[in-house]
């Protein structure tokens, strides 16, 4: 802060301007060095042995351990959580997208009664958290048979971008020129046919930011996953490596609980590389201008 | 079938699959907690008793749950304050200064926003770690060796602890919602304020907030709703309620209650009134920050 302020001033003065950037890269480097450092300190430590971890956070391997990947791997079966959350990931994404769409189209263009109370309806819904209502929730779908199954766990996480999920795409649906449903359905296109050869690509957009922004919550979510899902082998990532990182204090493997938060962050960095563009975007769609 | 029932049963069918989710997983639970807060229950088998609003009286009567009330309002003050003033001031930097490096910067800034909170979790337990983490070996390095402590482990340091990771994980993302706004203010207005003498200070007191306004409040209440989720994730894998309950929070304290103590009417209890309070933070922080009171 008080770099910050310093800057602005030097930066008041015309010959001072040279400084003030200089202090302003300065304040931003430490801050980037804040945000990357631990990050950098998980992939050296995911390559040492224990002992190496345990010495000092600031040296480096002696000789890299891949070994510790291996046992990622093998004995915490890093892969198929993963291979768990990519399954949620899909269902939820393909239930959501089933959901969403025809509602946030209907919602945002056709005109009939009630269409006013459904918007509000799901409003409501974007203060109502997913821990609130765990307990309810939990037995509930005990009493349906629901829980420790992976569909209905997916089920449950569209459900919870639902509401945010229509209020974003019904934004894009309405800004979508009138005409062109007319035109298809001169052109003989069914309600159905309009909805998916017409409108659907004209809010890709809105919907590629909506996938993007589900696909975290959903890859990362830990708190439904942790209490609907029993069975070790139905896990999903994130509780796999929080029950990791509890064995691992009295098994010190720090190894290969490393390794294995590396193999978690390697997807999403290169999701987060490919999609970084559309997910600032979608922030200034969604978050703000909505 | 005339052209009137087509439409009416497609408008039907649009809305079937939505609706069903919407209903069973968040409207029936919604009022389960309001209706079951006011019943005795005590696990899956058990017959729920009404007991009217008892369990709120015992709320205030219970001693964990006051200080978790107190560990969470502290959290909920002073992470999004910080959060929010460290955004804004990187936002304004990052775009008045037209640095060339400033996409970096926004990329940089807001991955830790993607990442899951148990990886983060797990790694700021380990740079609060006594022996290995970075932070006491950090202060050894500086000649500080006295300053070392173990941060998650002392009742008088670790909200402070976990208010930072809290603070390290959310500022990118609010940066970059402010940038977006601040893109949108006109350059003739900082072009104008300049010609007119006004510093950097000024026009980012006058300018600068001032046309962001309506952006800041709808943040702080993002952020306010956004610590009672994230703290829940945070406490449980870094501390689990420790040292002594210091740590603990509303949300950690309705789990526990519900899923190992079974006392599902008290959680829901302790449910319904963190819906209320954050629902009136809501509405005390959009009053307060209001255009004119400001």
């Amino acid at each position: 802060m008080s770099a910050y302020s310093a800057s602005l001033q030097s930066g008041r003065k015309s010959s001072g301007g040279a400084v003030g950037r200089l202090l302003v890269r300065l304040f931003l480097i430490v801050q980037a060095l804040i945000v990357v450092y631990p990050l950098l300190w998980n992939v050296i430590a995911s390559l040492k042995t224990n002992a190496e971890v345990m010495e000092s956070p600031w040296s480096f391997p002696t000789t890299l351990n891949w070994d510790n990947y291996v046992r990622a791997f093998t004995t915490a079966k890093i892969g198929d959580y993963m291979l768990n959350s990519v399954l949620v990931v899909a269902m939820s994404m393909t239930v959501l997208l089933l959901a969403a769409i025809p509602t946030a189209y209907v919602l945002g263009r056709m005109r009939f009664r009630g269409r006013s109370f459904l918007t509000n309806f799901y409003m409501a819904g974007l203060f109502i958290g997913g821990v609130y209502i765990i307990v309810p929730l939990f037995i509930m779908m005990n009493d349906l048979s629901m829980l420790d199954n992976r569909f209905w766990l997916s089920a449950v996480y569209a459900t919870g971008s639902l509401p945010f999920s229509v209020f974003l795409l019904t934004g894009f649906m309405k800004s979508i020129p009138h005409d062109f449903e007319e035109a298809a359905m001169i052109d003989g296109c069914g309600y159905f046919g309009t909805l998916f050869k017409v409108i659907m690509p004209m809010a890709r957009p809105g919907i590629i930011t909506l996938i993007v922004f589900s696909f975290f919550d959903f890859w990362n979510e830990y708190v439904l996953a942790m209490t609907f899902i029993t069975d070790d082998a139905k896990k999903t990532i994130p509780i796999g490596l929080s029950n990791l990182m509890q064995i691992q204090q009295y098994a010190t493997d720090w190894g290969s609980l490393f390794a294995g938060l590396v193999i978690v962050l390697v997807p999403t960095i290169a999701v987060y590389a490919l999609l970084q563009k559309k997910l600032t975007e979608g922030m200034m769609l969604g978050g703000v201008k909505g | 079938m005339s052209m009137k029932t087509r439409r009416g049963l497609f408008i039907a069918a649009c809305l079937l699959p939505g609706l069903a989710l919407f209903l069973l997983f968040k409207v029936y639970p919604t009022i389960q907690i309001f209706q079951k807060s006011l019943y005795l229950w005590t696990g899956v088998g058990d017959e729920p008793k009404f007991i009217g609003l008892q369990n709120f009286v015992d709320m205030f009567h219970d001693d964990v749950f006051l200080l978790a009330l107190r560990n969470t309002g502290f959290l909920m003050l002073v992470v999004p304050v910080l959060t929010l003033l460290i955004a804004l001031v990187n936002a304004s930097l990052l775009t008045q200064s037209k640095l060339k490096e400033r996409g970096f910067y926004r990329t940089v800034f807001f991955f830790p926003s993607i990442l899951s909170f148990v990886v983060i979790a797990i790694l700021w337990s380990f740079i609060y770690h006594p022996t290995m983490g970075f932070v006491n070996s950090g202060l050894e390095l500086l000649g500080l060796g006295d300053w070392a402590m173990a941060w998650l482990g002392d009742q008088r340091t670790v909200l402070w602890a976990l208010a930072v990771t809290l603070i390290w994980q959310a500022a990118g993302y609010y940066m970059v919602m402010y940038m977006a706004g601040i893109d949108g203010i006109s350059p003739d207005l900082y072009e104008a304020a300049g010609l007119d003498g006004a510093t950097r200070i000024q026009q980012f007191f006058h300018i600068t907030i001032p046309m962001l306004w309506e952006i800041i409040r709808v943040t702080i209440i993002f952020s306010i709703n956004g610590v009672l989720t994230i703290s829940f994730v945070i406490v449980s894998v870094m501390t689990a309620g420790g040292p002594d309950r210091h740590s603990e929070v509303v949300m950690t304290y309705l789990y526990s209650q519900a899923f190992t103590n079974s006392n599902f009417g008290y959680a829901m209890a302790i449910g319904v009134f963190i819906f209320i309070i954050s629902l009136l933070l809501a509405l005390i922080s959009n009053k307060l920050t209001e255009r004119g009171s400001h």
